[in-house]
């Protein structure tokens, strides 16, 4: 390998970067008001987000009960088990929801995202468009876009919600503990503004990050078999990875 | 037509059950929506020392919640520390004569502001200050009082 092969590979990374920046700014520059966007949008929130729903619901709700599970266990060796809404609540809100949520949203939905758009583009779909002066940016990539930017925060909630519910059936309905102190020490321990607040602003960024990688791979997937299975792979990688990585980030950040 | 309207009723359900999922989680698991600290006046208290005391650390009269802590900063040219206090409108009769203490929940829980009212016929109003204090009691100070104690009281039996 030459030394100018071997600096191109290097710079592979940044160069992918700056495409994916530039789909970015290429859909949101054809982003307009119109009466189909919108519809469009909101069918793409039916299958993106609302067809997650069930997955999202069951795993919160489990997730609940074992950090419920958890948390009894290690607080009961201090005497402290009434403090366990308090702990759950906390790292729900800013951690595990938004976080679990969006690696089950791009295990979910990013890959059909990612593996429809690579199928259209193999089936000579998108290129059918532009030859009927129909932009596919704006027709395609676009309502999934925002269909994913939509979907995550409100996933989240119901995760959240679904996982609060997980622990009080755990803690009230089998470990017994007291209802009153339970919901006390969430209104009085979790904060509105920096706990809740944070985690949507949080899921917010993941469901960009994770359409934006979805639209991105499956838009410029190669024309094959192969090239949609690969964009499907790739998309769950990497937006499982910038998750986290960005999770960090805002958390440093931001608190 | 048919088939799409379906699919636009079945996210608009969607996005209305995330919409109450958001409000349910904020108003029964957050402190959003508290009585505490909405409708509030300030009043202000140095004390010497106090320990660990937080902001949002409660301030209690006779042990339930009145209030909350806003602000805890050190006076630069007293070195006293001086903590800010939110109390709900709804007690607007505490006396100006109450004195203030820090005190602790539990052996090792957190620390709270106690207000203990007095007996004076004026009452607190946004701005005013709290006169009598009591600083914290620190674990370590206590202990390192009662070993000298002990050891000077040793010598001089000696």
């Amino acid at each position: 390998m030459t030394d100018s092969a071997k600096i191109a590979a290097a710079l592979r990374p940044l160069g992918d970067t700056g495409r994916i920046g530039l789909f970015l700014l290429r859909m949101l520059g054809s982003l307009r008001p119109t009466r189909s966007t919108l519809v469009n949008t909101l069918q793409q929130t039916y299958l993106v987000g609302a067809r997650s729903l069930v997955i999202i619901m069951i795993c919160g709700f489990f997730v609940g009960m074992v950090l419920a599970l958890q948390a009894i266990n290690a607080l009961e060796q201090f005497g402290a088990s009434d403090q366990v809404s308090l702990l759950v609540g906390k790292s729900l809100f800013r951690e595990l929801g938004p976080v679990l949520t969006a690696l089950l949203f791009a295990g979910r939905a990013g890959t059909s995202i990612a593996a429809e758009i690579g199928l259209m583009k193999a089936t000579g779909q998108l290129d059918a468009m532009e030859l009927m002066a129909i932009d596919p940016v704006e027709r395609i990539a676009l309502p999934r876009f925002l269909a994913g930017l939509l979907s995550v925060p409100l996933l989240t909630a119901m995760f959240n919600a679904l996982a609060i519910l997980g622990a009080v059936v755990f803690s009230l309905g089998v470990m017994g503990l007291d209802s009153g102190i339970f919901w006390s020490k969430l209104q009085t321990g979790v904060y509105f503004d920096q706990d809740f607040m944070g985690g949507i602003w949080k899921s917010l960024v993941f469901g960009g990050l994770i359409s934006l990688v979805a639209v991105y791979f499956g838009y410029h997937a190669r024309p094959t078999g192969a090239g949609v299975g690969s964009a499907t792979t790739n998309t769950v990688v990497l937006s499982s990875v910038l998750v986290l990585i960005f999770d960090f980030i805002m958390t440093s950040f931001f608190t | 037509m048919r088939a799409n309207y379906k699919v636009e009723l079945a996210s608009g359900i969607f996005l209305l059950l995330g919409i109450l999922a958001m409000i349910w989680l904020a108003t029964r698991a957050t402190n959003y929506g508290q009585e505490i600290g909405k409708d509030s006046y300030e009043i202000s208290a140095r004390f010497g020392n106090v320990a660990e005391l937080k902001d949002r650390a409660p301030v209690k009269i006779g042990g339930v919640m009145v209030g909350m802590v806003e602000a805890v900063e050190l006076d630069p040219v007293t070195f006293e520390a001086v903590v800010t206090m939110r109390i709900d409108t709804r007690f607007d009769e505490i006396p100006n004569d109450t004195s203030a203490t820090i005190l602790t929940s539990g052996v090792l829980g957190d620390r709270y502001v106690g207000l203990e009212p007095g007996g004076s016929f004026e009452v607190l109003e946004d701005g005013d200050e709290l006169f009598i204090t009591q600083s914290a009691v620190v674990l370590e100070q206590l202990i390192s009082k009662y070993l000298f104690n002990t050891q000077a009281k040793e010598e001089a039996e000696e």
